[in-house]
């Protein structure tokens, strides 16, 4: 009986859309390799009885060369059926795959996912003669548009092991995948369209680094005019025209007392969603009115950027670079998602190939990425002294990323291999395709932080009333003072930012009299000194405690030291 | 080295080669060979990045990035 289908096939080749399609449950899937690093699981219904069905992450063999390819050669131990996706315009290399599996004695059913684009690019296959050939169901499907899935779910069941001779070694396999290629593949000649003639311009050097730094500003331009005008028009209008005056009743009614300072703030001042610091009042406007509104444009941005196929042309013309700070062009794959939120950054580290590159970039993203919550938040802060405080943060957490990269280059020991990406061809972004992930990040977003904020709201009133954060603030104020020129509440913020760093700049605002420049130098050690706790958890299992320890003691030593450096700087005393 | 034969990193811009021996070691030479980069194929340089960056290539219409190492690795005659 089958209870465990495992989902098999090179990077990059559908395997995430095709278990959408499968299960009904949304998983992230792009267009480039690696976007799968761990699994997913879901259920699928066959014959009326619920399989489990595991979305694995992409490998090119059972041979893994890095830690995501690891964990997709060890899900085959306990596969029942294992549906293995093909890209139907690489069938050669795929079919190494295919092979492998085969000798596993598996019972194997085979997706040739691309169809539609493989017609397009002139490539025929024969499905009929290539299931004769491997002895196993071939289905043509489209993943994305849904065509062939319901026949590969019927084949299911038809799913085979076939006897066959054991090749010994590779060899032998190329000259099997060699013969079947021939026998059931055709080519058209195809002319050089308009896609060929980007993709040229998009990674040749000489065109592809201005078009590069023109994508990447205009990106972050997006950013910002779809961030600032959902506030603008739709979330303010909401929060202050319709919510204020319900508030404003409701103070009325609760009057004052511990119960009016921990829902709304304190009693008989005027409301201030972002002072207030109140459960209803703070604990709900910083989260949706401003930090959702960046968090739906970043990441409709980054969908649009992952779905066209660009982050590997980017990973390429960046790879110089990156390679000087210890890593390879992949490097940017963390950094950017990391830009988001630092727990998908965390894990996308899994692609890069050794210890060394792995803890370089997961260190690096620790210290010097802020998370979307924590930018939309210094946005908020800062911009209303201008764009120049915004701008010296950002140039300061760039300096860093790059001296760190060459510093830790130097230092930690191991290998840091040169890149080997596969640059899949450009795809046109579907829209719904694009708004449905843009949905998927942004529910996880609202699941995780609006709890967290909403409570970390309550937290830090229970401490203030009992007399904790005043107490830490005065604790720490010769340390605050004396190093850094900051007052000693600021200290407070530091220690919330370990809960939430959204939540802990909107402390600081909370923060009477500080100078823009002592703000800036906050917002700059508060994204150095140390992740998230939820960003902390994921790193001691992607380094280990061991390395994560090591980590550590850069975060904070980098954190005061900029520190300091900053206030010599900016403050000049 | 016959003279039509040269290193995959010093093939020109656009042309087009054979790939005569992958002279890496074991891991290196099946690490290409999944991807498709083996002996006998046509492979074509589509991008060279400058300071020694990587090379992007192209096998069989499907694009990849290498490093400049790996490609000084590559044996390849010009077709």
């Amino acid at each position: 009986m089958i209870k465990k289908i495992v989902l098999m096939g090179n990077p990059n080749v559908g395997k995430s859309v095709v278990f959408s399609r499968l299960t009904g449950a949304n998983v992230i899937s792009s267009n480039y390799p690696g976007t799968t690093v761990d699994f997913s699981k879901g259920k699928l219904r066959l014959d009326g009885r619920p399989v489990e069905i595991i979305d694995a992450p992409g490998t090119y063999s059972l041979k893994p060369s890095n830690k995501a390819e690891e964990a997709a050669a060890k899900m085959l131990q306990d596969a029942d059926v294992v549906i293995d996706v093909i890209d139907a315009t690489n069938l050669e290399r795929n079919l190494y795959l295919a092979l492998e599996l085969l000798e596993r004695k598996i019972p194997i059913v085979i997706a040739l996912n691309m169809w539609d684009e493989a017609r397009h690019l002139g490539i025929h296959i024969d499905e009929k003669k290539l299931e004769k050939m491997l002895k196993v169901p071939v289905v043509p499907t489209v993943a994305l548009t849904g065509e062939g899935i319901k026949e590969l779910v019927s084949n299911i069941k038809n799913a085979k092991s076939p006897k066959r001779e054991l090749l010994k070694n590779d060899e032998q396999r190329w000259v099997e995948i060699g013969r079947i290629v021939k026998q059931v593949e055709k080519f058209e000649h195809k002319h050089h369209d308009l896609r060929d003639k980007i993709e040229d311009l998009t990674i040749k050097p000489i065109t592809g680094i201005p078009i590069a730094l023109g994508i990447i500003f205009a990106a972050f331009w997006l950013v910002r005019l779809i961030g600032e005008n959902l506030i603008y028009y739709v979330l303010d209008r909401f929060f202050y025209n319709i919510y204020l005056p319900l508030i404003e009743q409701l103070s009325k009614i609760i009057g004052p007392g511990f119960i009016h300072t921990i829902l709304i703030g304190e009693f008989g001042t005027k409301i201030d969603f972002v002072e207030s610091l109140g459960m209803l009042t703070t604990g709900l406007y910083v989260p949706i009115a401003m930090v959702l509104p960046y968090i739906i444009a970043f990441y409709f941005v980054l969908s649009l950027l992952e779905d066209t196929g660009y982050l590997p042309r980017l990973a390429t013309l960046v790879d110089n670079v990156f390679h000087k700070l210890g890593m390879h062009g992949h490097g940017i794959v963390p950094m950017f998602l990391g830009l988001g939120c630092n727990v998908p950054g965390a894990l996308a580290t899994r692609t890069l190939e050794t210890r060394k590159q792995r803890f370089i970039s997961a260190t690096l993203l620790a210290i010097a990425i802020p998370c979307m919550a924590q930018t939309a938040m210094v946005f908020g802060m800062l911009g209303k002294f201008g764009l120049l405080y915004i701008g010296i943060v950002f140039l300061t957490l760039g300096v860093l990323y790059i001296i760190l990269g060459l510093i830790m280059n130097k230092f930690v020991k191991g290998d840091s291999p040169e890149i080997f990406l596969e640059i899949p061809p450009y795809r046109r972004p579907n829209l719904k395709a694009t708004v449905k992930k843009t949905w998927m990040r942004v529910r996880w977003f609202l699941r995780e932080a609006i709890p967290f904020l909403f409570f970390g709201v309550a937290i830090i009133n229970v401490l203030y009333a009992i007399g904790f954060l005043q107490w830490l603030g005065e604790l720490f104020q010769p340390v605050m003072h004396g190093l850094f020129g900051l007052p000693g509440e600021a200290s407070t913020a530091l220690m919330i930012g370990f809960l939430r760093k959204d939540l802990a700049v909107g402390m600081l605002l909370t923060i009477k009299n500080m100078s823009a420049m002592q703000l800036v130098i906050t917002s700059v050690m508060l994204t150095i000194y140390f992740p998230c706790v939820a960003t902390f958890a994921v790193l001691i299992k992607e380094l280990g405690l061991k390395d994560m320890f090591k980590s550590f003691l850069i975060m904070v030593g980098t954190a005061v030291t900029v520190g300091v450096i900053l206030r010599i700087i900016l403050l000049g005393v | 080295m016959g003279t039509n034969t040269t290193l995959l990193a010093h093939l020109p811009l656009r042309n087009k080669a054979r790939i005569v021996s992958m002279n890496g070691g074991h891991t290196f030479n099946q690490r290409m060979q999944v991807m498709g980069i083996r002996e006998g194929q046509i492979i074509e340089i589509v991008s060279k990045q400058p300071f020694m960056g990587p090379l992007t290539i192209a096998i069989n219409n499907h694009k990849m990035t290498i490093g400049r190492g790996m490609a000084h690795k590559i044996v390849v005659e010009k077709i």
